[in-house]
């Protein structure tokens, strides 16, 4: 068998092992799917008057927040989804079975791209129905061409993978579940401070960088332009460079911590 | 410094086996903490080895070393003729093995982890399902086998485990304390699927904490303490290295044991608990002769123990040097006869 079709085969059945989990034991990911649909409900329905005015100037209304909000919730729901892979990957970390794996003539990396192609998986299921429960509850794109929505859900998808890569890396740096649950609370922290909720503009000045640059505004402001035909600007090639640099680095981070002896 | 007695390997005979498993040097250490101070092992091709030690010995880092898991810090080893450190993927074609801890995923269930370990070992899904289930009824888990792993005893665990180990078929196995922690009727049931696995041909390298285990399943024994390789032979020739065996007679009346002392010869004598200490090697022969002197003195003793040497009898015999005088007593294993 060549390499590249073994790396396929056992990657499959990785990918298989880890669905089988998440399908028989929904819970976690349930949950954190829980968290992105309570803000979106929160911000729209209990903030949403007083955040609208701030956003426009007044008088837009609720609908107007909706579609401000939903971009950023949709990639928050990655984060947040991401957060259960890496409190994942620590767990399986520390079972017996990953010692066996280690000792079989299978691809070395299939273990990880398991992981990996299942978390992204979770997180477009994921995107899919924080999208749906945005749309019930008025959410609209403002003519959005094809093009337009193939790549945004591109975005999303590239989005995912970069943000599974780190938390695989977070994953494997943590000796258990809390620590890689802890170690991976920026993932959740980031989108908070982002243009996800309120416009960059409307922060403290000496913060608009922090907020400004950091992977979840670009990538917020990128899904915006393409679903409501706001200015995208520079943040499109901000994003993309995001999205490839994080993907890199945690999968180095991942492989070099996988390639370390276990203890 | 603990000297090595018996001669590593065998030579002279002109046809010496393959060798399943072979050694030179092997080091590890942990920091400043060296566990493995350069072993030399040699296991010919269809035999069971088995690695003694107490726990910290360096037993299961030599397991992790010699099945790829972990690195050797110095040394060289072959296994299934293939060197571990220039092709680990060849060696793991080569072998099964059972961690000292389950290596069983516990989310999914017994079935589930089979066809799992099918997959990975690239077999059909017919011949994997084929496979799964005969495995499945062989270690006794067809009526589990649609439970989740984790609701498994400590011993269907192990057979769980083992029963993965045999999916691809492996030449050789490593079995690190296979044992450890199971009731003495898994135990047994574990000896048996061990022995089973030898008749096959499979070249089995073990590790255990007990000297009766080695002896029951193994040709080879090594004894492992401090990182190095103690000693190195069979169960007979370890068990001579030992001296402490002995059978001791408890008396209740004063001068049935008096009569007994003059009866027997070599005995060591407590007055004061009224029992004696006869050396043996715990022999049927030998205890017969015991007993027919007693017999024919018309003596009874009140309770009579046999006391065979252990692995910490072993440990002592080989570094003496280092250890203060002990007491055999209270440390030895007893199977009371009566």
């Amino acid at each position: 068998m060549s390499t590249l079709s073994l790396a396929v085969r056992d990657s499959s059945t990785m990918l298989r092992r880890n669905l089988l989990h998440a399908r028989r034991y929904p819970s976690l990911t349930l949950n954190l799917l829980l968290t992105p649909i309570m803000l979106l409900l929160l911000f729209v329905y209990i903030f949403g008057d007083t955040m609208s005015t701030g956003i426009s100037g007044g008088g837009t209304g609720r609908s107007a927040y909706i579609a401000y909000i939903v971009p950023g919730l949709l990639l928050m729901t990655i984060g947040s989804t991401v957060v259960g892979t890496a409190v994942s990957v620590s767990t399986d970390m520390t079972e017996g079975i990953i010692a066996r794996f280690r000792t079989m003539a299978i691809h070395r990396g299939s273990v990880l791209v398991g992981h990996v192609v299942g978390s992204v998986l979770q997180s477009v299921a994921s995107v899919v129905l924080v999208g749906a429960v945005g749309v019930a509850i008025g959410f609209r794109s403002t003519d959005a061409t094809a093009l337009e929505w193939l790549a945004a859900f591109a975005l999303l998808a590239l989005f995912a993978l970069a943000l599974t890569w780190i938390a695989v890396g977070m994953g494997m740096a943590s000796p258990n579940a809390e620590a890689a649950s802890n170690n991976a609370t920026p993932l959740i922290i980031l989108p908070l401070i982002s243009s996800a909720f309120v416009p960059v503009e409307a922060m403290p000045g000496w913060f608009q960088p922090i907020a400004e640059y950091q992977p979840f505004t670009p990538a917020i402001e990128t899904l915006r332009g393409l679903l409501l035909g706001t200015e995208i600007g520079h943040n499109g090639w901000l994003a993309v460079a995001w999205c490839l640099g994080l993907t890199v680095l945690g999968y180095l981070w991942s492989k070099a911590a996988f390639d370390r002896d276990p203890k | 410094m603990p000297t090595s007695v018996m001669p590593t390997s065998r030579s002279g005979d002109g046809r010496t086996p393959a060798a399943a498993v072979s050694a030179v040097g092997l080091r590890k250490s942990y920091g400043d903490k060296t566990v493995l101070d350069g072993i030399d092992l040699r296991i010919p091709a269809g035999s069971v080895f088995a690695l003694l030690g107490p726990n910290g010995a360096g037993k299961t880092t030599a397991v992790k070393i010699l099945s790829t898991l972990i690195t050797a810090d110095g040394g060289q080893a072959q296994v299934a003729g293939h060197d571990l450190a220039a092709d680990p993927q060849a060696v793991r074609a080569a072998i099964g093995v059972t961690g000292q801890f389950s290596a069983v995923d516990g989310l999914i269930t017994g079935e589930e982890n089979m066809l799992l370990m099918a997959d990975l070992h690239h077999l059909s899904r017919s011949e994997g399902r084929r496979t799964a289930a005969e495995l499945l009824e062989r270690f006794d888990l067809l009526d589990a086998a649609k439970k989740p792993a984790s609701t498994y005893s400590g011993g269907m665990k192990r057979r769980l485990d083992i029963a993965m180990t045999l999916v691809g078929g492996p030449r050789i196995i490593f079995l690190d304390e296979p044992t450890t922690g199971l009731d003495p009727r898994s135990r047994h049931t574990m000896w048996g699927i061990i022995r089973e696995l030898v008749s096959d041909g499979v070249t089995v390298f073990l590790t255990t904490q007990y000297l009766e285990e080695a002896d029951e399943l193994a040709d080879r024994i090594a004894v492992l303490n401090n990182g190095k390789i103690a000693a190195e032979g069979t169960a007979d020739e370890l068990k001579r290295l030992v001296p402490g065996g002995h059978v001791r007679l408890r008396f209740t009346d004063p001068a049935a044991y008096r009569s007994a002392t003059s009866a027997l010869r070599e005995v060591t004598a407590d007055d004061e608990a009224l029992s004696l200490q006869i050396p043996s090697g715990g022999s049927q022969r030998e205890l017969r002769t015991i007993l027919d002197r007693l017999d024919s003195a018309g003596i009874e003793a009140d309770e009579l123990t046999v006391h065979t040497p252990d692995l910490d009898d072993v440990f002592f015999a080989l570094t003496a040097t280092t250890v203060p005088a002990r007491n055999t007593r209270n440390t030895q294993p007893e199977e009371t006869v009566r």
